[in-house]
């Protein structure tokens, strides 16, 4: 793995000088941070580059990590090469009030869906993805269920005694 | 041959040669008592456990509810079993706004009852939120005798109301309380 760890971020050095933030291995998974502003040319790059041919996206999902000051929510995408059996990961942080993000479903429309629920839970907002609704929680929410600041409990219960819950 | 056969018992009336009367309430409640057709809204693995409950080992058409009904306009209780989201609200609400008069609601297990576990964002906090609830089973899942005998409750309700439920005044109340016509 390190390997294909030093060749992609050979190529991504090469391509987009410092855009590139770090290059690590977590486990035997290549990971990628790059800057948010390049997502779609790097993504769009390590897709049709015949060397990398990451021609599959498999999964897209949101980070929120509040500590982390000025990048407390990120965006990772995986990407499969097909061919070869390759898997890697893309990263990408920006601060909390900055949640535009440029769309990839001109890239792969399997997406859109993903996009979607990235919406849902951590309020992304994907510009230029054609239908940017809710996916999976109801319509009527008004707050995004996976950010931090939000207890998982439901939030309409009043038969709850802290007594009985040890608290 | 000897069969074990235990004939339902009379409801109160004047008996004598030849004859027998009672009230027509009481011998219609017998009727829809023991003719059931329950709508199975099952969603998770109360369902499962449901499906027990209707095969051989325990079956469920001993009590007359041997017909399930997949329509909600030909159903007259309606099983609610398994998790149910707030996003699935809605249509349960629809389901049983769509069943016709008499209806019973029978709310199967922890998480139809009061969200269960399930204490989040996405879970309904119990079924009674949105509609009527008659008879509630507890359990997680139930086992299929707790259905039965939560079946067997409902069957008592019916056999005691009034041939026209929806005219008294309780359940009326009841219904504007839901925002129900």
């Amino acid at each position: 793995m390190i390997d294909l760890l030093n060749q992609i971020a050979e190529k991504l050095k090469t391509k987009f000088n410092d855009g590139l933030l770090s290059a690590e291995l977590h486990y035997d998974f290549p990971v990628f941070i790059v800057e948010k502003k390049i997502i779609v040319d790097v993504l769009t790059f390590l897709k049709d580059d015949t060397d990398t041919g990451f021609n599959f996206l498999t999964t897209l999902c949101g980070i929120h990590m509040p500590e982390n000051k000025g990048a407390e929510l990120g965006l990772m995408y995986q990407l499969q090469n097909m061919e070869k059996n390759q898997r890697i990961r893309i990263k990408i942080f920006m601060p909390d009030g900055e949640t535009k993000t440029p769309s990839i479903t001109s890239l792969w429309p399997t997406a859109n869906w993903m996009e979607r629920q990235e919406y849902d839970f951590f309020g992304f907002e994907f510009t230029g993805h054609p239908d940017l609704r809710r996916i999976l929680n109801m319509d009527e929410m008004n707050y995004f269920p996976m950010r931090k600041e939000y207890p998982l409990e439901d939030s309409s219960r009043d038969d709850k005694n802290d007594k009985m819950f040890g608290r | 041959m000897d069969i074990n056969i235990k004939p339902e018992n009379k409801p109160e009336g004047l008996e004598g040669a030849g004859y027998f009367a009672t009230s027509l309430d009481r011998v219609v409640g017998l009727a829809r008592a023991n003719s059931l057709w329950p709508l199975p809204f099952a969603t998770s693995c109360c369902g499962i456990e449901f499906m027990a409950t209707m095969a051989s080992h325990y079956d469920l058409a001993r009590f007359g509810s041997e017909r399930l009904s997949f329509s909600p306009r030909q159903a007259d209780l309606l099983m609610v079993m398994g998790t149910i989201s707030k996003k699935m609200g809605p249509i349960l609400r629809q389901v049983y706004e769509q069943m016709a008069e008499p209806k019973w609601v029978l709310s199967m297990g922890a998480c139809a009852s009061s969200g269960g576990i399930f204490d989040t964002y996405s879970v309904l906090q119990g079924i009674d939120r949105i509609i009527p609830v008659d008879v509630y089973i507890p359990g997680c899942p139930p086992r299929p005798e707790q259905v039965l005998d939560g079946i067997l409750k409902i069957q008592e309700l019916a056999k005691s109301e009034s041939i026209r439920r929806r005219d008294t005044p309780e359940y009326k109340v009841k219904l504007a309380q839901y925002g129900i016509e």
